[in-house]
């Protein structure tokens, strides 16, 4: 039965959780309406937004005491995730016609 | 012929076949999703001029549509955690709830979809309006992915509860974690397309 | 290539054991023909069909540029001989191919020797029917999505070849399908980008399944650093094609938004199309079609490569009868080269008008992928020294592309430097560069790898003189053709001419060694029906071999050949590293992976097969 006071314990984890993911989703709508100038509203916004998925991510996902593989297959893909989320828009500017080029 | 560690975990690994595999499934959508957000980055900065989200899109229906997807998030989690605590019962009540939130989360988009079109704002209008359809239009046929693998353990693959128990608690673990993977893509799609 | 060795009619007292075994935990063995040979779950079946059906598109797809080559040798309007007048009128009116044909053999040939030849043989076939026997496994760890696998790419390969049939004909924008040509091209372009969606979700569902295959599913003993140099391989492929190739899959969504939606992803404002402004929202960008496609199709040809060096890695160090030299050294590079591999791609854009810093970053990193690159390669040929060395048909292969492989990576660093690169981009240099690593490459070296475990699926060996006829004929002709394209463009003659430029004066006079390249692919063209041959007469009247006819260590030669479901007669354990040949003091000179390491110098027993 040590196995049902486990998953209690992780249930009441679940709903802090869950509560949590709420209000910081009330948050990031309140904060876009104050209507930032566009870099610091995309910088607060993405924060937010990994917060938010790092709770879903640790633990609806248990990531959080996940095995290693798991972890270093993730890693992998964050590394190469922000690759490509980089150098394409990097290898833009300062080239031709720049600042802002298709 | 048995494929070994199909349930029991494999001891150097700690990791049984199905949690391996849909985590590495889940990389290749981390890449996938990562490629359509590349593209919104590129042409967002090589736009002369790019609206913000909430000049053409309707923010309160989609806070509500991510409180609606997160609510899924916690009932696919308890689904998982009343098989663990053995109350079949509880785990229908649950992954039935998450199934119904999905057709919730679909209503919305299907509204929201239909307002586009009623004004006649296509994809093709423009690339906001491409980017966006694109990629909530994605992320709505894995909801739809989803809604069927759930649906299908809420129904006739859930008798694998009664003859392999331990096999059927992977399935839905497994399940689970797509699930929340496609809750984390829409936490990200939300404030990207309609806040910013 | 029965499975069932009862059908086979070789029962032995091992085959037995296997068959109380799977009557024990009540198999059917009557299982119907559908189930045994089209939607089988087993590797062995899975693997032979995707090598078949590779081997099958790569002969399509050489017949395809046996015609460019006719138009390219004779341009100004010569019949095509032979097949000339089996084309249709929107083709080759008079079977004088039209431009508009050209490019789509061009583009078709691309796509099909990558993407439905060279990969599913490579992957497909190689992979799914050694790697579960070389880590000592029943079968791959999902079998039901490996049959998914094989007959979804078997959807995309009729689509692609269907596509040749629909008004306007297949796509003809070049493999590489730049948009803003390939968003306004025919349908056949829409078809094949649903057929690569098909492709790639094929190579996604193997990939899960080879990873968690070569993770969980290793036999007792084999640790990671006792593997195979092939699994190693295989194992840092499947990472590359698992999360290579999505971008490339929202590529191809995107861009068949753009053709069918109208959307404007990758078509810029203000576009003018023969002469009328294009009607469409703009702000899109061509250049994102580039940085989504290459960010794959750079690793992609390290999905290309990889493979082919395991099987080199086997075969050299069986026929050696030493240990790979450097093999942990090989596998740290392998591991790096997969890893450098995908932030290398925009080398493939340096004429694009990127900045110069982004510019060198991709030159630098261009740089240090050569590194494990030429440590592998480097290892290889140190393997050869001091080796007693076995040139049958398997080492002949094997053997040759060690050099033709340097030809093709050395001409690779002049196209990674952008200054050079702006000379040479889209020229003939550029084909002759990824075809030496392709074709007297990978494909030597998948060449290889068929004569050298063909014995293992049919428990016979191919005819050496057939063999040694196939290579020496493929070498030189493979030589022939590729070689003069180096010169070609060095003096500027473009790629993707439907004439071969022979309209430019700077190309005309080089107009002869298209003609040489010609013969040169009809004779390599001949030299192959030995191989085919062969292959199909050995299946039935081979010569019959025992076991491990190469008196090789790695476990797949302790199975049976073919190994029956599931493989092996008892679970193995691995007490060795993958090379142990010629230890000292042993009695023979290879010990086998699954041979207790008794200390050295005590007799070991007799093998139970005789030879």
């Amino acid at each position: 039965m040590n196995e049902h006071a486990d998953v209690k314990k992780h249930t009441k984890t679940y709903i802090n959780v869950f509560l949590a993911l709420l209000v910081l989703t009330a948050i990031t709508v309140g904060v876009s309406y104050i209507h930032l100038a566009v870099p610091l509203a995309i910088t607060v916004a993405l924060i937010v937004a990994s917060i938010k998925g790092s709770l879903v991510a640790s633990f609806f996902m248990h990531l959080i005491d996940e095995q290693r593989p798991i972890f270093w297959a993730l890693a992998l893909t964050a590394i190469f995730f922000a690759v490509l989320m980089l150098l394409p828009v990097l290898s833009h500017l300062g080239g031709i016609g720049s600042p802002r080029v298709p | 012929m048995d494929i070994p560690y199909v349930v029991e975990a494999r001891p150097d690994t700690g990791l049984n076949n199905a949690k391996l595999g849909i985590w590495l499934f889940l990389a290749s959508e981390v890449m996938l999703f990562g490629a359509l957000f590349s593209s919104y980055v590129l042409l967002r900065v090589a736009a002369p001029e790019w609206p913000h989200g909430y000049e053409i899109l309707h923010v309160p229906v989609a806070t509500f549509n991510t409180a609606v997807l997160i609510t899924s998030s916690i009932t696919m989690v308890m689904a998982f955690a009343s098989l663990k605590m053995k109350d079949f019962a509880q785990y229908k009540k649950f992954i039935g709830a998450t199934v119904l939130l999905g057709f919730v989360f679909l209503g919305v988009k299907g509204y929201e979809y239909g307002d586009k079109f009623l004004h006649h704002e296509y994809p093709s209008e423009s690339t906001f309006l491409a980017i966006y359809f694109t990629l909530t239009g994605l992320h709505m046929l894995h909801v739809i992915g989803g809604m069927i693998v759930n649906g299908y353990f809420w129904g006739p693959g859930s008798k694998l509860w009664h003859t392999a128990p331990e096999q059927f608690t992977n399935r839905i673990e497994v399940s689970g974690l797509y699930w929340h993977f496609v809750d984390l893509v829409w936490i990200f799609l939300f404030p990207v397309l309609y806040l910013l | 290539m029965g499975l069932d060795p009862v059908q086979k009619g070789v029962l032995t007292l091992d085959n037995a054991a296997t068959l109380d075994h799977a009557a024990a935990h009540g198999h059917a063995h009557e299982q119907s023909f559908w189930r045994t040979y089209i939607f089988s779950l087993d590797h062995k079946v899975i693997g032979i069909q995707y090598a078949v059906t590779g081997m099958l598109f790569l002969l399509f797809g050489f017949t395809l540029m046996l015609m460019m080559r006719w138009q390219l040798a004779y341009p100004l309007g010569s019949p095509i001989p032979l097949i000339g007048g089996l084309l249709s009128e929107q083709n080759a009116p008079g079977g004088i191919m039209l431009p508009e044909f050209y490019n789509q053999l061009g583009a078709m040939h691309g796509t099909i020797m990558v993407f439905l030849g060279v990969v599913p043989l490579a992957v497909g076939g190689f992979g799914n029917f050694v790697v579960p026997l070389q880590i000592g496994a029943p079968d791959m760890a999902f079998p039901k999505l490996n049959m998914a696998s094989y007959w979804v790419y078997f959807l995309g390969g009729v689509t692609m070849f269907a596509s040749f049939f629909v008004p306007g004909g297949a796509a003809n924008s070049g493999w590489t399908s730049y948009a803003p040509l390939s968003v306004i091209a025919t349908t056949g372009q829409t078809m094949w980008l649903f057929g690569m969606v098909f492709l790639i979700t094929s190579s996604l569902l193997g990939s899960i399944n080879f990873i968690v295959t070569i993770v969980q599913l290793r036999a007792k003993g084999l640790t990671f650093m006792r593997l195979p140099f092939f699994v190693h391989a295989q194992l840092v492929t499947s990472f590359l094609l698992l999360l290579a190739f999505p971008p490339l899959e929202a590529a191809g969504v995107l861009q068949l938004m753009d053709r069918l939606a109208g959307t404007s992803f990758f078509m810029p404002s203000g576009l003018v199309v023969s002469g009328e402004i294009l009607v469409r929202s703009g702000g899109g960008s061509p250049l994102l079609w580039q940085h989504l496609f290459w960010f794959l199709a750079h690793p992609e040809v390290y999905v290309l490569i990889l493979p082919a060096m395991g099987i080199v890695a086997e075969v050299l160090a069986n026929n050696t009868r030493k240990p790979l030299w450097g093999y942990r050294v090989m596998v740290l590079s392998v591991i790096f080269l997969g890893f450098m591999s995908f932030i290398v791609w925009a080398h493939h854009m340096f004429l694009t008008g990127m900045g110069t810093t982004i510019s060198a970053f991709f030159q630098t990193t261009t740089m240090i992928i050569s590194i494990p690159s030429v440590i592998i390669l480097s290892a290889l040929f140190l393997s050869l020294y001091g080796g007693s060395i076995r040139f049958n048909t398997p080492m002949l292969f094997a053997t040759a592309f060690l050099p033709m492989f340097g030809i093709g990576g050395l001409t690779g660093l002049p196209l990674g430097l952008a200054p050079s690169d702006i000379a040479l981009h889209d020229t003939y240099y550029v084909i002759g560069h990824f075809h030496y690593v392709v074709a007297p490459g990978t494909i030597f070296a998948l060449f290889a790898g068929v004569y050298y475990w063909f014995p293992k699926a049919t428990g016979r060996v191919m005819n050496e003189t057939l063999g040694k006829i196939h290579f020496w004929g493929s070498m030189v002709f493979m030589n022939v053709i590729f070689m003069p394209m180096f010169v070609q463009g060095l003096v500027g003659i473009n790629r993707r001419l439907w004439d071969g430029g022979v309209q430019y004066a700077h190309a005309a006079p080089w107009q002869g060694l298209n003609v040489m390249q010609l013969y040169g692919a009809a004779a390599l063209f001949l030299f192959q029906i030995p191989f085919i041959i062969n292959f199909f007469m050995s299946i039935r009247s081979g010569k019959p071999v025992s076991d491990n006819p190469w008196d090789a260590t790695t476990l797949e030669w302790s199975a049976p050949s073919p190994p029956p479901h599931g493989n092996f007669t008892t679970v193995p354990t691995v007490y060795r590293g993958p090379y142990e040949y010629s230890v000292p003091g042993a009695s023979k000179d290879f010990s086998p992976q699954t041979e207790p390491d008794t200390g050295g110098g005590a007799p070991e027993p007799a093998p139970a097969h005789a030879h």
